[in-house]
């Protein structure tokens, strides 16, 4: 057994329980945090397989950016986990259990196909450059701009969004007063 | 002086002793942290010397001067004091997410120096994505903050946490942006190869006007913001806030706030060195002193900085990130780009 395999067995073991911890919390912090450390080693097995941009960009754009606003509306509200049992909501609870089973089944039938000897067509090696900045700024700009393009305009808007939100409720608050 | 070819000696003499290859990495790879850890402890003792006497020659007066020549002993015996305090871990607090933040603060300071050439060479590790591992370990420094805040269970630490967390990520945009502009003309990432690019004084990226000396400045101002310092420093005001998010922390928890702090301090200078200094390149002496020599020099800046200017307003804070460097440090991109397009400094 190499140092790799122990590090990717390590790193896969941390991912899936600080996913399972995550949803086992009733604090919503605590689930934040044990969101990120399920990130991290996420970003560790990218390592491994040689994709250093993507796991570095898991980082900077998840636990960098979107978990810490996450961490900051939940302490700013300040949220606390009494809140989160509504058990009378029965749509809700049906939904808990069937979404996470077809999902489950899914990830299933996913790595059945993948752990079966390879088809033929099917590449059994990926490329060179995988995961390397030259190829995903490759794909991003020639194949799938139009795509990407959009999915800017799409953030945009959001953020205009938000800006008209906060000033209404700014607007609103000033006409009380 | 060529310091590399004793670790590759060093490493040789290592294989050669027959152990298994798993063995020889872990223990070279142990060796190389436990040298990056204290030479930058060193650093951090020298740094906090450093600011005190910088300070008070700035205030005209003379600090630390009993023990040693000019005190220089000082910050060792408070180091010993503090490592030998005893750990308090006041009984509401959120127990292990008040451990681990400064354990987390700690790793992330040190984790960046994987990336960073100390001189030609010197170097752990020469990613491709250099410069992007470095941000991408910085954003933990963000989460230790505010575990810091919410684990002590104390309204001064949550405050502090909060709002030093709002003011990195507020200041860490305009300070990736401009240091696009510096990767968008170096056409790499990686630390070594921008370095190289600048291997004259005429090549370094602050003499590339217009765009190098924007981006340095905005870089400069972002980066004084990162590390919480004067006039950036409303997450530790000590009128309003006893301390900030380290109020609950003694002993050698806080010291490892109090390190991870300096040697942040040190990350960011070296971080400018290398990007618009041309890094360790320069004639005559060894390429490692000149690294020092530039990381210094900056560090001496952001010192300057510290007891010059009045502390900030928190609205005055968040206004000048997003209303004044962000705009201006995109603009410049849009300038580095252009100009990269169009063929300026091709040389």
């Amino acid at each position: 057994m190499t140092l790799e395999v122990v590090i990717f067995y390590f790193a896969a073991a941390v991912a899936v329980a600080g996913a399972v911890m995550m949803i086992l919390q009733r604090n919503p912090v605590a689930s934040v945090m044990y969101l990120v450390i399920s990130l991290v080693a996420q970003a560790i097995l990218y390592v491994q397989l040689q994709a250093l941009f993507i796991g570095a960009l898991l980082i900077i754009v998840y636990a960098g950016a979107i978990l810490v606003l996450f961490l900051f509306v939940i302490m700013i509200l300040n949220l606390r986990g009494e809140e989160f049992r509504n058990e009378k909501h029965r749509p809700g609870r049906a939904a808990k259990i069937i979404i996470p089973v077809v999902f489950f089944l899914e990830v299933v039938a996913i790595i059945k196909q993948l752990a079966a000897p390879p088809a033929a067509g099917r590449a059994t090696e990926v490329a060179a450059d995988f995961g390397s900045v030259e190829m995903v700024a490759g794909r991003l700009f020639r194949e799938y701009l139009f795509p990407f393009e959009l999915t800017s305009i799409l953030l945009l808007v959001a953020i205009v969004g938000a800006v008209v939100m906060a000033k209404r409720d700014k607007g609103k608050k000033e006409e009380e007063a | 002086m060529e310091i590399t070819g004793i670790f590759k000696y060093l490493y040789e003499l290592l294989q050669s002793t027959g152990l298994p290859q798993v063995l020889v990495d872990i223990i070279a790879l142990a060796s190389a942290a436990v040298m990056i850890f204290g030479v930058l402890a060193v650093i951090a003792l020298f740094l906090v010397w450093w600011e005190r006497k910088v300070s008070a020659h700035i205030q005209q007066r003379f600090g630390p001067m009993r023990t040693g020549w000019h005190g220089w002993r000082q910050t060792i015996a408070d180091a010993v004091k503090l490592l030998q305090k005893e750990d308090i871990t006041p009984s509401t607090v959120d127990r292990p997410v008040f451990f681990w933040a400064p354990v987390i603060a700690f790793v992330a300071a040190f984790m960046v120096y994987v990336t960073i050439p100390f001189g030609d060479g010197l170097i752990v590790s020469d990613l491709n994505i250099g410069i992007l591992f470095i941000i991408a370990i910085t954003t933990f420094t963000i989460i230790s903050l505010l575990m810091a805040g919410w684990g002590s269970n104390n309204k001064y630490a949550l405050l502090g946490g909060m709002r030093s967390a709002a003011q990195v990520v507020s200041y860490e945009v305009p300070m990736v942006v401009s240091v696009l502009a510096v990767i968008v003309f170096a056409g790499s990432l990686s630390m070594v190869d921008i370095v190289q690019s600048q291997a004259k004084i005429y090549k370094w990226y602050f003499f590339r006007l217009p765009f190098g000396p924007i981006a340095f400045f905005t870089y400069i101002i972002a980066a004084t913001a990162e590390t919480n310092r004067t006039p950036f420093d409303l997450p530790e005001a000590e009128q309003e806030l006893v301390a900030g998010f380290n109020v609950e922390y003694s002993g050698m928890k806080f010291a490892m706030f109090f390190l991870a702090e300096f040697v942040n301090m040190f990350t960011v200078s070296a971080i400018g060195a290398t990007l618009f200094f041309g890094g360790w390149q320069g004639p005559l002496l060894p390429s490692w002193v000149w690294f020092l020599v530039k990381t210094f020099a900056l560090v001496f800046v952001l010192m300057w900085f510290r007891w010059t200017y009045p502390r900030l307003r928190v609205d005055q804070l968040m206004e000048f990130s997003w209303k004044f460097l962000l705009p201006v440090s995109f603009a410049n991109l849009i300038l580095a780009g252009w100009m990269k397009y169009s063929g300026w400094f091709n040389w």
